[in-house]
């Protein structure tokens, strides 16, 4: 791809300037209020915001149905893909359409919608309370509406993987003798995890700092069913700025690893092309 | 995505991208077959087509006239034209940004470029509530800004413009996201070509380059739209929550079912969901498109020596 060194075209100083002083003000500045502010805690303060029972109890409650969301979201995403890009089924094209609708429907409706049907009282929540499943006002819930906006990150993530998938390789594999089960361990399997694993990371992301579904469909009781973000929201409420900013800190932290894990995740997946 | 330097390699021989029209000869058992099949299209329907048929059915179900009533409650119209002002607020402000960056980004070379693509990605990775404390540390009353504001008989947390800044910043990345492949793709030969001929900037961006890019922009414009009329998080913390006053339509959604008026709650989702619904079927179609365009492009990849530049006049 050629790329202009010299600079021939117009505009380079107008549209660089401006993108920078676009994300000093709407980026930079906000993000040095919040390390700022919590720089300016003491390290025994620091310690007492962030490390209460109440915090550590909503990072592991956060981390934890992250986690177990976005394992559900790549085993169901998987399967989502394989059956978009390798079968045949009646109205594919829409199903293939519908993937995208948890990015494009607000999280408050999904938190809406989701803990409505799964009250006791609920279009599913009548079938599954008497099986003893409670996922509206649970962790379960939680849970539940993490995979809702996680899966179609795995999906988009591998469909395209599994559409540039070399065939021939499956073919010669078949050919060599190898199971329908070895080729897939050893032949495709290997091409799609990065895939997988980019789609699960993007999907623990995004859980991670979800806050507008489950705000709907968890207790958010304290100590208990309390995620991260409800924490920090629940501070602000309560005025104490200095408490919430640490716990945003660590949130911010959480989410810079991520995102620097992700752009490795997505250059190992990219290997594969070309 | 961009078909950089194919080197071929000893094991991967040259083949046509896979096109769906050659018939999936997968070889798996049809019990396989039916088994991810049904799992994939059960999980679908469990997780998408049930709920937002579900929106529906809850809020009519206490009858047309009660959803009427509910939808025609003045606060509700309020947070729908909110909603309505604020996200293509943000959404122009990040157009203009992303169209900026995108040019600076894939037609130049300098330093940080790689560090400055990654910064533009932030936005996605940090929590909204956790953008929305930052404006309230910026603005609230005892914020960085706030007491000069104070000062000056300004507000600004707790206020329209307050929710889109918050819906501004959350949404940034969307449109740079999009063009900066696009624009990188396409590359600088047409505009080059143009400025040779004696254009200026304004006729080559104009002309050339929006032409050229108009389908990535808008995917992205209707991308950082769906997201703006939706956010929750960030509106929540910097909005204070005032009904009929800086309530969008999500926030009109929480105060209502905390309230217990769930019917009401899901006629103003009802109206999100269109929303929801119509985006999607914009972003299907721009995919089209773009899909169409590419197909007709390729016969022409191995040299793009002729490219068209409209004939112009001064």
């Amino acid at each position: 791809m050629p790329q202009v060194n010299q600079r021939v075209l117009p505009g380079f100083r107008l549209s660089l300037g401006f993108t920078m002083l676009y994300l000093t003000v709407l980026v930079a500045v906000p993000l040095a209020a919040c390390f700022i502010t919590t720089a300016r805690l003491t390290p025994a303060q620091f310690g007492a915001a962030v490390w209460t029972p109440r915090a550590v109890a909503a990072y592991s409650l956060t981390a934890s149905a992250a986690f177990l969301a976005a394992c559900i979201s790549a085993i169901l995403g998987s399967l989502i893909a394989w059956a978009l890009v390798r079968y045949d089924f009646p109205l594919k094209r829409y199903f293939d359409a519908m993937v995208d609708l948890p990015f494009a429907l607000p999280t408050a409706v999904a938190g809406l919608v989701f803990s409505t049907l799964y009250v006791p009282s609920g279009l599913f929540g009548r079938f599954l309370t008497p099986l003893g499943i409670e996922l509206a006002y649970s962790r379960g819930g939680i849970i539940l509406v993490m995979v809702f906006i996680g899966f179609p990150f795995v999906v988009r993530t591998l469909q395209p993987i599994l559409e540039s998938l070399d065939r021939e390789s499956e073919e010669a594999s078949l050919m060599l003798g190898a199971s329908r089960w070895q080729t897939f361990r050893h032949v495709i399997f290997p091409s799609i995890l990065p895939g997988i694993v980019t789609g699960f990371a993007l999907a623990f992301a995004r859980a991670l700092g979800e806050y507008g579904s489950i705000v709907f469909i968890s207790s958010n009781i304290p100590g208990q069913s309390e995620i991260a973000a409800v924490l920090v929201v629940n501070k602000l409420e309560e005025f104490q700025y200095a408490e919430a900013t640490a716990v945003a800190t660590v949130l911010l932290t959480a989410s810079f690893a991520m995102l620097a894990i992700i752009n490795r995740l997505e250059r190992w997946s990219r290997r594969w092309d070309s | 995505m961009t078909e950089s330097g194919q080197q071929p390699d000893a094991d991967t021989t040259p083949h046509p991208p896979a096109l769906p029209a050659r018939a999936p000869t997968s070889g798996d058992p049809a019990w396989v077959r039916i088994l991810i099949t049904t799992i994939a299209v059960g999980s679908l329907i469990v997780l998408v087509v049930i709920p937002v048929l579900s929106v529906f059915v809850e809020a009519l179900s206490r009858g047309v006239t009660r959803y009427a009533q509910n939808l025609t409650d003045p606060d509700n119209l309020s947070a729908i034209a909110l909603t309505a002002v604020v996200a293509p607020c943000a959404v122009i402000l990040n157009t203009l940004f992303g169209v900026a960056a995108a040019w600076a980004i894939a037609r130049f070379q300098f330093p940080g470029r790689t560090l400055l693509v990654t910064f533009i990605d932030l936005p996605f990775a940090i929590s909204p509530v956790v953008a929305g404390l930052m404006f309230v540390l910026l603005f609230g009353s005892s914020g960085w800004f706030g007491p000069w504001l104070n000062a000056h008989g300004l507000r600004l947390l707790f206020t329209p413009l307050a929710l889109v800044i918050a819906t501004t910043f959350v949404t940034l990345p969307f449109v740079a996201r999009e063009l900066i492949p696009v624009m990188e793709a396409i590359g600088p030969d047409e505009e080059l070509a143009a400025l040779s001929l004696g254009a200026n900037g304004r006729q080559i961006f104009w002309r050339i380059t929006l032409p050229n890019v108009k389908w990535g922009l808008l995917y992205g414009l209707i991308l950082c739209n769906a997201r703006a009329m939706g956010e929750f998080g960030a509106v929540y913390v910097v909005g204070g929550r005032i009904a009929g006053e800086t309530n969008t339509m999500p926030l009109q959604v929480e105060m209502l079912f905390q309230g217990f008026d769930s019917p009401a709650a899901f006629a103003v989702a009802t109206v999100l969901t269109m929303l929801g619904l119509v985006s999607l079927g914009l972003k299907t179609w721009v995919e089209s498109q773009q899909d169409d365009g590419q197909k007709q492009e390729e016969p022409a990849e191995p040299g793009i020596t002729e490219s068209v530049i409209p004939p112009k006049t001064a």
